[in-house]
């Protein structure tokens, strides 16, 4: 597969794990975070840790839409399939998200939800116009990526006037996120997470360009280095950020040169701000209220916003008191540091989210890391 | 039996355009029709003619071998294959991975009201063929109908027997430390082949399930006079749940060469497209087997004599670990885990 | 949530649809996002929309930058 299979080769990977081991210095670590639960996902699967020197940690970031979902917005779509009797279309990553009373969405199509998995908000436009009878709910997740298709689908489902069609908008921002980050305490005062840089996401890019990310480096002095989604794109980010410390500066680079340009999609953002528009706050798990970090869709659209058309109210609800997702979100406890992790949560029984997402530290961890956690103990 | 009609008069099944209805369930002539007319027509054989309600077997050489399973995949008709060649072959497979020959099959169906008496006929053909090609004769069957809407069409449950010669003994926890691990072939072909049919996916890609009796094979592997420990079909699960099942019974670990398992590029692709893993996906013709170290090239070559052996490959070892992991060196050269699946394999998004 | 891949475009349609392929695997996916794509382009694919062309020159450049980063260690000696 072109542009995909040249990104994955071993060979290359060693000379750029040597190139890593000879620039790092000795008498210091080096901390980055991936934002992107996509990158997440790629370093647990490709192994990439093994061909770090041990000084280099990677530490994973709040980038996963399923991870920072709050349980009161899956409450919300579990409500409407089982109450108001919609055909709630979603992603397949949310169907297993733990929510109140014991349910999941897959739980409560169990009990009777018609809740349909799809690969995209077109597939849900389409089982709209094929149940004219019925209520279609789409349950829109996902960070600047993942916005503009349901942009585009909004505008279609208002040109031809589709009545029963609504989207129930749960879209994030990712500088938002970045900056709660940076200003929480840990990483601002307390250096409980000392962080050097940052790996910046790669799709999310395209869409939003590598400007947005400048705010970063200059006001905090933190490094960001946007890379592209394959293990050596994450390989070479990271040796472009060990330089960077080395010779202290705190810029934006592109490794993803041939998908990211300075402005980004424009086509894209233009679409995205025509139907949305910013929420004063809205709850991340794990980061609580954030400001002007989510959308909601504008007035003009009204008649395709779930949440006007079914009077819906948000209820925010606590996680359970032992889940370190939120820690772990922003990147201040590991899977190992929380109780539950591989005993009482592991992915056929999530407590948090952070393992039902493949994306989830918690999740990659365990399907494709503990082994280590053994590894560490016997030596 | 029904009393006799006189000839001329009676009227054969619509296979054309007919549907099967309740009385087709309803244990009189109209189920006795459907029986004769498109069962027995293309399975029937000695045993089956027996006519009883149960049918007497001869003994047969070695140890009893019994397998059973339910086959309720979804589309019925799929690209390579369809619920009746599945059905033969998934059963002909678990019996001949004990190393038994299977011989004798029963099935049990159970048909949705209305379902297309065409389609019935083409999946009762398809079986016939494969049981004629795997060498096992159907000897006992049940025909059921359910209302509209009960069925997804039809389900198909297979029992297969076989006779187990004395002195072979392959089992889940027979593997140890120092064993090769070998597939015959590559992996994830049957689950991609459907996935690229059902309803909300729609890609065009050129996969057909590998459904496709072992016995053949299994007869070569034994053969060969290898060591093997344990023969095992990676179907719901794929690869990654058999081996952690092995792991588990036998209580050792497992290495992996990702580079080795043999994947075709296009299954790879479509994998890619859904961001699903190969390894999690079911296979319907393909075996893993664990073996000695140091008959390993004997089995692999016993394997590749076979034209369902042919990409064979040794894809790792069998090692010490108290966890019973399954652990893997990728094509890229880091380590990483391969896990039980959690749940159903959903497409990933993210 | 950016599980977005590489796909060469095959067939352009009416109404921004289009036929991409991906090592052999077909897919229709919209093209309502990105401007001025041709077959024979390719283009990056998330949930069933294209969001932005891929630059075969930088792909070339970055791979380049990659091996060298590897060659030169070797030659260093490192």
């Amino acid at each position: 597969m072109k542009y995909i299979d040249e990104f994955r080769d071993g060979e290359v990977a060693k000379g750029l794990a040597a190139a890593i081991k000879a620039e790092i210095r000795a008498d210091r670590r080096y901390n980055f975070m991936e934002f992107c639960g996509g990158h997440t996902h790629a370093i647990s699967r490709y192994g990439v840790p093994d061909l770090l020197p041990p000084n280099v940690r990677m530490i994973h970031g709040p980038g996963c839409p399923v991870c920072v979902l709050p349980i009161g917005r899956i409450d919300l779509a579990i409500k409407l399939a089982l109450e108001d009797g919609v055909i709630l279309c979603t992603y397949a990553d949310t169907l297993r998200i733990p929510a109140s009373e014991n349910l999941s969405l897959m739980r409560a199509r169990a009990r009777g939800g018609d809740i349909r998995m799809v690969y995209s908000v077109m597939d849900a436009l389409r089982i709209a116009r094929d149940n004219p009878g019925k209520e279609v709910v789409f349950f829109a997740i996902g960070f600047e990526t993942t916005t503009p298709p349901t942009a585009v689908a909004i505008k279609q489902a208002h040109i031809e006037a589709l009545k029963n069609f609504t989207v129930l908008c749960c879209h994030v921002l990712t500088p938002s996120a970045i900056m709660n980050i940076l200003e929480s305490p840990e990483v601002r005062e307390l250096g409980t997470v000392p962080l050097d840089g940052f790996v910046g996401p790669a799709h999310v890019s395209t869409v939003i360009g590598s400007r947005p990310y400048e705010f970063f480096a200059e006001e905090y002095r933190k490094p960001v280095v946007i890379a592209g989604f394959e293990p050596l794109d994450v390989m070479q980010a990271i040796l472009m950020l060990i330089r960077q410390v080395n010779e202290d500066r705190a810029e934006v680079e592109n490794e993803f040169t041939r998908a990211v340009t300075p402005e980004g999609n424009d086509k894209a953002q233009n679409l995205v701000s025509e139907v949305f528009e910013l929420r004063r706050s809205f709850e991340w798990r794990g980061l609580g209220e954030v400001p002007y970090s989510a959308l909601k869709i504008r007035e003009r659209f009204a008649g395709l916003d779930a949440e006007q058309r079914f009077n819906l109210k948000y209820q925010p609800v606590p996680d359970n008191k032992a889940c370190e997702c939120g820690a772990i979100l922003r990147g201040v406890k590991k899977p190992t540091d929380c109780k539950l992790f591989g005993t009482v949560c592991t992915p056929e029984t999530p407590m948090g989210s952070c393992m039902v997402s493949s994306e989830g530290a918690c999740a990659a961890h365990y399907t494709y890391g503990r082994y280590k956690d053994f590894e560490e103990t016997a030596a | 039996m029904s009393g006799q009609v006189k000839k001329g008069y009676a009227r054969s099944l619509d296979i054309r355009h007919g549907r099967v209805d309740m009385s087709h369930g309803g244990g009189g002539r109209a189920m006795v029709q459907l029986i004769t007319e498109l069962f027995a027509n293309h399975l029937g054989n000695e045993y089956l003619a027996q006519g009883n309600d149960g049918t007497c077997l001869p003994a047969g050489k070695g140890q009893l071998v019994v397998s059973t399973d339910s086959h309720v995949v979804s589309p019925l008709f799929f690209p390579g294959g369809d619920i009746g060649g599945l059905s033969v072959h998934g059963t002909v497979n678990d019996v001949s991975v004990m190393g038994a020959t299977p011989l004798y099959l029963t099935a049990g169906f159970i048909l949705e009201e209305g379902f297309p008496l065409a389609d019935l006929a083409r999946i009762v053909e398809s079986m016939a063929q494969a049981a004629n090609e795997a060498g096992v004769k159907l000897v006992a069957g049940d025909t059921k109908v359910v209302e509209q809407g009960k069925a997804d069409g039809l389900f198909i449950t297979t029992t297969g027997i076989g006779f187990l010669p004395d002195g072979i003994r392959l089992s889940g926890d027979q593997a140890r430390p120092g064993d090769a691990v070998l597939v015959s072939g590559s992996m994830g072909d049957h689950g991609m082949a459907i996935m690229s049919k059902r309803e909300n996916l729609s890609f065009d890609a050129p996969i057909l399930s590998d459904t496709a009796s072992l016995n053949g094979l299994t007869a070569a592997m034994l053969a060969s006079g290898a060591a093997i420990r344990v023969m095992r079909d990676p179907t719901r699960g794929g690869l990654a749940a058999t081996l952690n099942e092995i792991a588990q019974q036998s209580k050792a670990g497992i290495h992996l060469e990702e580079g080795n398992i043999p994947v075709k590029p296009e299954v790879d692709a479509a994998c890619e497209l859904l961001g699903l893993d190969p390894l999690n996906i079911a296979n319907e013709g393909k075996l893993i087997a664990i073996c000695a170290a140091g008959d390993a090239d004997d089995l692999l070559a016993a394997m590749r004599t076979h034209p369902l052996g042919r990409q064979a490959a040794m894809i790792g070892k069998v090692v010490e670990d108290a966890r019973c992991f399954v652990q893997m060196t990728t094509k890229f050269g880091g380590r990483r885990m391969v896990d039980w699946l959690s749940g159903e394999q959903l497409p990933r998004i993210c | 949530m950016c599980l977005a891949i590489p796909a060469r475009v095959v067939e352009i349609n009416g109404n921004d649809q289009a036929i991409v392929d991906v090592g052999g695997v077909r897919k229709d996916v919209s093209l309502a996002l990105v401007a001025e794509v041709t077959v024979g382009d390719y283009v990056i694919v998330h949930v069933g929309y294209a969001l932005t062309r891929l630059d075969p020159e930088e792909a070339a450049k970055t791979l380049a930058l990659m091996t060298q980063a590897g060659l030169t260690q070797q030659a260093v000696g490192a």
